[in-house]
């Protein structure tokens, strides 16, 4: 009995880590599967290895130029960013610009201007007095409100994208079971779950934490010209095959060579739809590079403390049957 | 406190000095230091302190949190990304806060376990059990009021949700929904006045904490034996021994916490919780965070709003009663085989309704949870009171926590109890 008790914690580590393993080979074969289906398998959302994914994941801080440079050539003429302050570009993690580049961005944008001298905000011609935008500024708008944006865009809402890829992940397949009797639903059932546990210990093994940039780089290739027979697709909207519902208000905003690259990086959808997700998870998540260094020295320091703490419990306890 | 003698002798003038006036070393040293704890207590004892650092780890980082955030309905989803980019080291703060709770409530649902397995809430603990009860109650509106501060949509519809369970009551349900809200809908005075009362509840908690060690330290620890203390040979010191045992589970539970927090940050949270709170727009799916699920499973397999609601707050009012309902004498399941089976059966369906609390309200996933709902309350109402006049004896009890750590099981047989 107390061997048995003694084994057990063993036992339950051993299930876990046989899970894990069997749930990283059932996925390895999903995704060579994949692989092979090629790129072209736009019906669901794919996992994409990502340069800041993992313990030791880093944002490529060419990537995340590109990537601005999608969003200020392309998403910026709809999408807000409102959280954003053109000094996070030169900010060490980020795309890290010099100062100068920022002001070159910079140099044609303008903000509303503080009240001049007269206590004035608008001109002799009723406009709204302008000033140059400054590094502290966040980034300028592409409509004065909502309401503008909305009556530009065919009633939709171009939602603001500095957290976007948070607010983001793989849409559940929520799919009820309406299995024909007892047994074949049980039977689903606890498919199901036991595939929900093996995703679970999947994602703790992998650091599964870019759901979102996921998400976006399959939504931005995710559209079709014609919506597939059987798909109503309603005047004004899109087909896209991972928005929820298919019918999306935006046009497909990136296609091959949408943008040249400063970077001569070859432009194709596929990396400009990498480039922008790997940007929002920036502007998302823009301490990620900081996280992820001092996670690696609290995570070591705290095992070894761990262990030493250990060491020192055996010790004390060495002489007492317990 | 404490039915021990004090051996606590001061060994400065001052601390002489202090101890005539106002005995806190004393205090402090007699129940930390020399307290006497069964010695054959297992890992899963080791909650207490755990739980403890993560009080003070929710305490800490929640003081600094509220130094930079807007209880305001404009602003408040725009103060915490604030926190999350501008302040310093505020991103680290706000995941160890967000993560804090989760792990808080890993910890106390291990400790809940394992007072159930081994019978912790039988005489004389049952205040102790109490005392706990109320400390869970106060830790799930804290939890759900820190939640909807971030005023994100999930924030903002789980509040809608939750708080409309009032509207249940009959005649004066409404009348009290609005009461709460401050207004006809969640809004800006409901706001408002949860991060008073996330700012309250804490501090109860904390009262609550102290009174529920003070409770165990009257009674003393139960043991995986579940037999009583009878001489002194059946226990250590407090110090070293426990403090030393405890410290290092914490510490190997900060370092699951630490890595959750630095790389698994977002993971415990719904992604719907970065979008800002928005009345207009119903989020597809509201789902409560892991910790409620399920309860909230349990709310709707019952399909009456009012029936729920009492399904839902009754499901914890049976752990509550629990010394009332478990009569056996016997403490511990180790020589209570088949109360085990059924501990089995009720830890699976807890984690089964909190998979299926995860799931919309369709199909197979109610008829799930309705069978599950079932068995939870047959466990606690029929299949413990029903198993409390059998199985009372075991000959393989061993007469005292000494006896058993050296491993005579059931030698003496008038030891039986």
């Amino acid at each position: 009995m107390s061997v048995i008790r003694r084994l057990a914690p063993f036992a339950i580590a051993l299930t876990f880590a046989g899970s894990a393993g069997t749930a990283t080979i059932v996925t390895a074969g999903e995704n060579e599967h994949e692989a092979k289906a090629g790129q072209h398998d736009k019906s669901h959302v794919q996992r994409q290895k990502w340069s800041f994914g993992g313990l030791t994941g880093r944002f490529d801080k060419k990537q995340l130029r590109r990537g601005f440079q999608i969003y200020n050539e392309v998403c910026a003429a709809c999408h807000s960013m409102k959280l954003m302050y053109y000094r996070n570009l030169m900010e060490p993690g980020g795309p890290e610009f010099s100062k100068k580049e920022v002001e070159a961005i910079i140099a044609d944008k303008e903000v509303p201007a503080p009240p001049n001298d007269d206590g004035a905000t608008i001109n002799d011609d009723g406009e709204r007095i302008m000033r140059k935008a400054l590094l502290t500024d966040h980034f300028v708008s592409p409509y004065a409100n909502d309401k503008a944006a909305m009556s530009a865009n065919g009633g939709a809402l171009p939602p603001d994208l500095s957290v976007m890829a948070k607010a983001r992940g793989i849409p559940h397949g929520a799919k009820p079971l309406q299995a024909g009797n007892i047994f074949s639903a049980a039977f689903e059932g606890v498919k199901e779950y036991v595939g929900w546990i093996f995703g679970t210990v999947y994602n703790l093994a992998t650091q599964y934490q870019e759901a979102g940039p996921d998400y976006i780089h399959a939504l931005m290739i995710g559209y079709e010209e014609e919506a597939p027979k059987g798909m109503e697709i309603p005047e004004g909207k899109s087909f896209n095959w991972v928005f929820p519902g298919h019918a999306i208000s935006m046009p497909q905003p990136l296609s091959d060579e949408q943008v040249e690259y400063a970077d001569g990086t070859k432009a194709t959808l596929d990396q400009e739809a990498r480039d922008i997700a790997a940007f929002l998870m920036w502007t998302a998540d823009p301490h990620l590079n900081a996280r992820k260094s001092l996670g690696l020295k609290v995570l070591i320091y705290l095992i070894i403390l761990s262990i030493l703490m250990y060491a020192v419990k055996r010790t004390i306890w060495a002489g007492v049957k317990h | 406190m404490g039915h021990h003698e004090s051996n606590y002798e001061p060994k400065w003038a001052i601390a002489k000095w202090f101890d005539e006036r106002l005995p806190v070393y004393r205090m402090m040293s007699d129940q930390f230091i020399t307290f006497p704890t069964p010695r054959n207590l297992n890992y899963w004892w080791t909650m207490g302190m755990v739980l403890f650092f993560f009080l003070v780890i929710q305490l800490i980082t929640g003081i600094i949190l509220t130094m930079h955030y807007i209880p305001h309905e404009d602003m408040a989803f725009n103060s915490v990304e604030h926190i999350m980019r501008d302040v310093n080291w505020g991103w680290l703060l706000r995941y160890m806060h967000m993560n804090g709770a989760s792990f808080f409530f890993i910890a106390v649902y291990i400790h809940i376990l394992r007072g159930i397995y081994y019978g912790s809430y039988k005489a004389p603990r049952e205040v102790l059990w109490l005392v706990g009860v109320v400390i869970y109650i106060l830790m799930m509106a804290a939890a759900f009021m820190g939640y909807v501060l971030p005023w994100g949509q999930m924030s903002f519809w789980g509040a809608t949700v939750i708080t409309n369970l009032f509207s249940a009551i009959p005649l004066v349900g409404d009348y009290i929904t609005q009461w709460f809200w401050g207004a006809y809908a969640v809004s800006q005075p409901t706001l408002n006045r949860f991060l008073s009362l996330h700012y309250l509840v804490p501090m109860l908690l904390t009262v609550f904490v102290l009174i529920h060690v003070w409770a165990l330290h009257v009674v003393g620890s139960n043991n995986p034996e579940g037999l009583d203390v009878k001489s002194s040979d059946d226990t250590l010191p407090f110090h070293p021994y426990f403090t030393m045992k405890d410290m290092f589970m914490a510490i190997v539970f900060l370092t699951i916490y630490a890595f959750f927090v630095f790389f698994m940050s977002n993971y415990m949270g719904e992604p719907d919780n970065y979008i800002r709170a928005n009345p207009m727009v119903t989020p597809p799916h509201i789902v409560p965070e892991w910790y409620f699920l399920p309860f909230y499973a349990i709310l709707r397999a019952i399909p009456d709003k009012l029936g729920g609601v009492i399904a839902m707050f009754g499901s914890i009012m049976v752990v509550a009663a629990l010394p009332w309902l478990d009569r056996n004498p016997i403490r511990s399941l180790r020589y209570r085989p088949r109360a085990r089976f059924f501990f089995a059966g009720f830890v699976v369906t807890a984690m089964l309704l909190g998979f299926l609390g995860a799931k919309p309200a369709e199909g197979w996933y109610v008829t799930a949870s309705r069978i599950l709902t079932l068995y939870w309350f047959v466990y606690f109402l029929v299949i413990l009171p029903l198993l409390s006049k059998m199985e009372t004896t075991n000959r393989h009890m061993p007469g005292s926590i000494t006896d058993a750590v050296l491993g005579h099981h059931g030698v003496i047989p008038e030891a039986k109890q």
